[in-house]
């Protein structure tokens, strides 16, 4: 998986949880939190959806990679490299 | 003590049948059912009243995607009854507005859905969703109204089963009585057709309704009534102390002239005549009236053979024969059994007699069964009558809850 995969892996989560967002201009580098509305439940929802569809863990002392669409590439693109068996 | 005088300011309301005061009424004068075919998990196609209001019309997409159908129906509501009172909302003191919202039940639906959703994933409860317990506590549908209208007074649910549409109005009589608040938000919402568990629970007591047309499903005092029609809906009212309405110049629907709340503490699930019929007595005698004084008596009768029997049993007792001027109805031909919300809505439908002098009939009795004639019932066709001053409102429940309450034609 590119990391620009991953990206719209949880693009389109975000715009499942948060459908009044307007998600075309996200800007990958700024925390999610600073350009939409999104609280602690929401990523609580992105953590879930990551579980339910994809089988991918993010466990609590991780939450914070989440925080950004690079930093979500950069920690999620390797798991799902190793779902997929890829190294 | 001279207790204040309480009234009505606003009606927000969505019913199978009608999505605000207006239409609701047109539709029971005019005899059109809102009852349809619905499939119910575990359970296929049942007759089932549903809504069709717009959610997005007072909530974010992502409002309703959080929340509960009950605390969405709450937000209607309350929103629809806060516009049609004409209170500058933006001028209102939150602090001092209470939320008092009837339910039969709360939490079904939410629990049944994610143990759907875990028996997908091999009942790992990981997959158990963390917005489970804020959907499912008993105040969350007047938690969303607050949290939606920024109300930071008191907002809390009461259960009362199908008595709580009733209850909501009562105790918000009472908290404003008490001074507790200087507006109340009240009445009851349901959400009963999102559980298949009310569906089935009601099934195997018998008491389900079936029919081959969902229109004539629900047909309370008819001989071949076969049971309950589940529905969802909501009536919420703005009620305020008599100077404060007059003071704003506000519209008055009508002013709460009496209550009473029994129990009958004979049976989980079998009303007792006896004690509603000193329910209803108690609320006429609290409202400084006698029975033939009573205009409108609107019937709890829910269509099961047995019930509706009893309840025309306890009505005879009350109001015998000589009670002339006194009309008797029955909204849930039309609208099946709103459950947290029957009571409230069904005042709701009568509410405008004040007005019209037309009482809306009980639909759907093709043959009236004869444990259930009673002097003044008004079947199948709207009737005009020569006054209407009083409309006693009856709603019952589960382990035998009785309420009875009394709105009178406001008199300066």
């Amino acid at each position: 998986m590119t990391k620009d995969e991953c990206k719209q892996v949880v693009l389109d989560i975000i715009a499942d949880i948060a459908p009044d967002e307007d998600l075309s201009n996200v800007k990958p580098e700024v925390r999610l939190r600073d350009q939409m509305q999104l609280d602690s439940m929401d990523f609580l929802d992105i953590v879930m959806e990551l579980r339910k569809r994809h089988g991918i863990e993010v466990p609590e002392k991780d939450y914070q990679q989440l925080a950004s669409l690079d930093s979500c590439a950069d920690y999620l693109t390797p798991k799902f490299d190793a779902l997929t068996g890829k190294s | 003590m001279k207790l204040s005088r309480i009234v009505i300011t606003g009606v927000g309301l969505t019913a199978p049948n009608g999505n605000s005061l207006a239409e609701f009424r047109a539709n029971l004068l005019a005899g059109v059912a809102g009852i349809q075919r619905r499939e119910i998990r575990y359970m296929g196609t049942q007759l089932a009243g549903v809504c069709d209001y717009n959610p997005q019309k007072y909530q974010t997409k992502k409002e309703v995607r959080v929340g509960t159908r009950a605390g969405s129906i709450s937000i209607y509501c309350a929103r629809e009854a806060l516009a049609d009172s004409g209170l500058i909302w933006e001028a209102v003191a939150k602090d001092r507005v209470g939320i008092y919202i009837g339910c039969t039940e709360h939490g079904n639906v939410e629990t049944e859905n994610e143990i759907y959703n875990i028996s997908k994933f091999n009942y790992d409860t990981k997959f158990w969703s963390h917005y489970h317990n804020p959907r499912t506590v008993a105040n969350n549908p007047a938690g969303e109204a607050s949290l939606n209208l920024g109300v930071t007074g008191p907002a809390y649910t009461i259960g009362a089963a199908c008595a709580a549409g009733n209850m909501g109005l009562i105790h918000a009589t009472q908290m404003l009585r008490l001074g507790e608040v200087d507006l109340a938000i009240c009445g009851g919402v349901s959400e009963s057709i999102h559980t298949f568990g009310i569906f089935a629970g009601f099934k195997s007591q018998n008491a389900l309704a079936t029919h081959a047309d969902p229109l004539k499903a629900s047909r309370p005092f008819d001989k071949a009534r076969n049971g309950i029609v589940i529905s969802e809906g909501g009536a919420l009212y703005t009620l305020e102390r008599l100077d404060d309405a007059q003071a704003r110049g506000a519209k008055i629907y009508g002013e709460i002239a009496g209550y009473h709340v029994n129990s009958d503490a004979s049976d989980y699930v079998l009303p007792n005549p006896t004690r509603q019929a000193e329910c209803v007595r108690a609320a006429i005698s609290r409202a400084d009236l006698v029975p033939r004084d009573i205009h409108i008596v609107n019937t709890h009768a829910t269509a099961t053979p047995l019930g509706d029997i009893q309840e025309c049993e306890a009505i005879r007792a009350v109001f015998g024969e000589g009670c002339p001027d006194t009309f008797i109805n029955n909204t849930k031909g039309y609208i099946g059994h709103c459950m947290g919300a029957a009571g409230a809505l069904e005042l709701a439908g009568n509410l405008q007699s004040f007005d019209d002098l037309i009482v809306h009939p009980t639909i759907n009795v093709d043959d009236l069964d004869p444990l259930c004639a009673l002097p003044g019932l008004v079947l199948n066709q709207p009737r005009a009558v020569a006054k209407v001053d009083t409309i006693l409102n009856n709603s019952f429940g589960m382990l035998g809850i009785n309420s009875a309450l009394i709105v009178k034609r406001f008199v300066p």
